[in-house]
């Protein structure tokens, strides 16, 4: 009857819990737990050697073995591979409190989570998975994502690495660019092309490990950002790896790709706004203390008025993120979402990283404060995993397939 | 194999600045970040460290207060205690709650529960007592090892170390014991992904004091609740004999 059927609708609403935009208000109560202890962890592990990490181009090694303990470096993968065994919510609540204390750290939990697993969780064998996932889930070791080459970026289906078939191996050749985690990382996920006729159709993703022989690793580049990360060209020059080695079926390459992107933009959504929450907290901060005009910066306008953009720009990425981690755990489609909440996040991050500059003055520039250093991890969330320009074409196009006739 | 009784109070986060109240009869609640007392993290961390040593069977975590106490039981469920007890106090009795009400809480939950060990904190860092752990043993006539900085059980006895103002004092005392951490006893650690699930799992009693033949009447009346004076800015001396003479005017020696 309509009444029943009203009253199962409710009651869905209420005990699916994280489906429904009401319980964005409130998260359930595991999920508190979970953002709590990320938060203790970044507050007093993570915080305070941030600055040395960045200026030091230092890997988290120790910290990252913590966070593997912890369960926070597979927060998906299911407790019988090793992982958490939690959902895509609770993975973007762990990303975002890392990456609050530690911008780098954020991103090489996130590279690991969405781009090493992810494709190895959804389209692996049970063997792949034992092999190549359960290993890096404790923090010992971390995996990377090779798809980028110095030639194509955005263009990803112009992948010129190749590889072809030797009997029972594949022989890989090519270049790969911007692979973060690249010196840390016991393995990669990487994408080749085996039928060049067949354009993006044409392309595979292998599993390597790392290091392996005709495999090497460019120079550590100097980046803006994200310093404790490694980030550098794999540079492969007749890497042979056996048959079982390649990820999913011959030619789903691009494929997988694209479907890794799509959750991997939650998650690096999750650490701009981690990046981005840490720059309000330190403007917010600044603007208690700080006194000029004779009482505290936070009573002028001006200051208020950046305060406030900052905190709407932060919020509303937020939910935007949690709403698209939401609908990918109901396995909803939410390509769209996802792109919408890396685009807002990202840009969310470089407008508070700029702003909380601008409140803490002179003191923003300087080193003294993390404010600089928030500022230039900001920056390359509009870039990696998607530039913002490549966000909007995606929900472009989702939104005029929505408004097709 | 024993059964170690753990007790975790909430408390108003360590990092809040703390504001008293407009009508000064206690410190503003409502609204504030609360978590477990620091002290009451150890005590759960040296259980679980006990259980994981096999040195006991089950820890169970006890809380006394009105229902968002569950969430601080919770997160001592995610340290790995086995269950949890939570003794419902609200209201105006929940606000008269001292050590007297929680000692006599434990001791009669001790005996019902079979407990080897009891372990609190040393003491809350809201009204920072340090009176429960004592008078529960007290009340119990069993001994106890208090600001233990090191726990080690041999058999049917614990040797305590214990940080007193002299230096360490090493005691051993027979079990049934109670035992008070102290800060130096161990590191608590963060409750793990995979605990904070298993964590929902594990059972949480509900009881009330009655239950426990516990009256929860208070001896003590709080009268006023006033902020500490506000510092005032020191003064700069020249010399001892001018430091001397200032201490003598203003009536410190």
């Amino acid at each position: 009857t309509l009444v029943t059927a009203l009253v199962r609708v409710s009651l869905g609403l209420c005990v699916s819990g994280c489906r429904s935009l009401s319980s964005l208000a409130e998260l359930p109560e595991m999920h508190q737990m979970m953002r709590q202890t990320c938060r203790d962890y970044a507050d007093r592990e993570l915080g305070p050697i941030a600055g040395k990490l960045d200026k030091e181009h230092l890997f988290p090694a120790q910290q990252v073995r913590e966070l593997g303990a912890m369960g926070v470096m597979a927060v998906e993968v299911p407790e019988a591979l090793g992982g958490a065994g939690m959902d895509y919510l609770a993975y973007s609540l762990a990303v975002e409190e890392i990456s609050r204390g530690c911008g780098s750290t954020g991103c090489v939990v996130s590279v690991n989570n969405s781009l090493y697993i992810g494709p190895i969780l959804k389209f692996g064998t049970q063997k792949q998975k034992e092999q190549w996932i359960t290993p890096f889930t404790t923090g010992e070791k971390v995996g990377c994502f090779a798809l980028s080459e110095p030639g194509n970026g955005s263009d990803a289906g112009a992948a010129s690495t190749l590889a072809r078939q030797e009997g029972e191996e594949w022989v890989l050749n090519g270049t790969k660019a911007w692979i973060t985690n690249s010196w840390d990382a016991s393995a990669t996920v990487i994408f080749a092309t085996t039928d060049k006729s067949l354009k993006h159709k044409g392309i595979s993703a292998f599993l390597v490990p790392m290091p392996h022989p005709g495999l090497s690793l460019g120079k550590k580049e100097d980046k803006l950002g994200i310093r404790a990360t490694s980030t550098a060209n794999l540079i492969l020059e007749d890497c042979r790896i056996p048959l079982g080695n390649m990820l999913g079926s011959r030619g789903s390459g691009f494929k997988i790709a694209m479907q890794t992107l799509d959750s991997g933009r939650i998650g690096i959504a999750s650490q701009a706004l981690g990046i981005a929450q840490a720059a309000l907290d330190c403007a917010a901060d600044y603007a208690h203390k700080r006194t000029a005009f004779g009482a505290p910066i936070g009573k002028l306008q001006a200051v208020q008025f950046k305060l406030a953009d900052m905190a709407v720009a932060v919020e509303s990425a937020r939910l935007l993120t949690w709403k698209a981690a939401m609908l990918k755990d109901a396995k909803k489609p939410f390509t769209k979402e996802a792109a919408m909440a890396k685009l807002a996040a990202s840009e969310a991050a470089t407008f508070c990283g700029h702003q909380s500059i601008q409140v803490l003055g002179g003191m923003g520039y300087v080193t003294d404060m993390p404010a600089e250093r928030h500022y230039r991890d900001a920056r390359i969330t509009e870039i990696y995993e998607g530039t913002s320009e490549i966000q909007r074409l995606v929900i472009a196009g989702q939104l005029l397939k929505e408004y097709a006739s | 194999m024993s059964r170690v009784l753990v007790g975790v109070k909430r408390v108003i986060d360590y990092a809040v600045k703390i504001r008293v109240k407009p009508d000064q009869s206690g410190v503003v609640t409502d609204g504030v970040k609360h978590s477990m007392n620091p002290f009451c993290e150890i005590a759960v961390e040296e259980a679980v460290k006990l259980k994981e040593k096999k040195f006991i069977k089950e820890v169970v975590a006890v809380s006394c207060g009105p229902s968002q106490v569950t969430e601080t039981i919770r997160t001592a469920l995610a340290m790995g205690c086995d269950r949890g007890i939570h003794v419902e106090v609200s209201g105006k009795d929940y606000e008269a709650m001292g050590p007297l009400q929680i000692s006599k809480i434990f001791a009669a939950l001790a005996k019902k529960e079979e407990a080897s060990l009891v372990i609190l904190g040393k003491q809350a860092i809201d009204d920072d007592c340090n009176q429960t752990g004592q008078m529960t043993a007290a009340l119990l006539d069993w001994p106890q090892g208090t600001f233990a900085s090191e726990v080690t059980i041999d058999g049917e006895t614990v040797k305590v170390v214990r940080e007193i103002d002299g230096g360490l004092e090493t005691i051993k005392i027979s079990m049934p014991a109670v035992l008070t951490a102290d800060l130096r006893l161990n590191t608590p650690r963060y409750a793990t992904l995979p605990n904070i699930m298993k964590a929902k799992k594990k059972k949480i009693a509900n009881m009330k004091p009655a239950d426990l033949g516990v009256d929860m009447v208070s001896r003590v009346e709080v009268l006023r609740v006033d902020e500490p004076p506000t510092r005032l800015a020191g003064v700069k001396v020249e010399t001892v004999d001018d430091l001397v003479a200032k201490l003598k005017a203003n009536g410190t020696i």
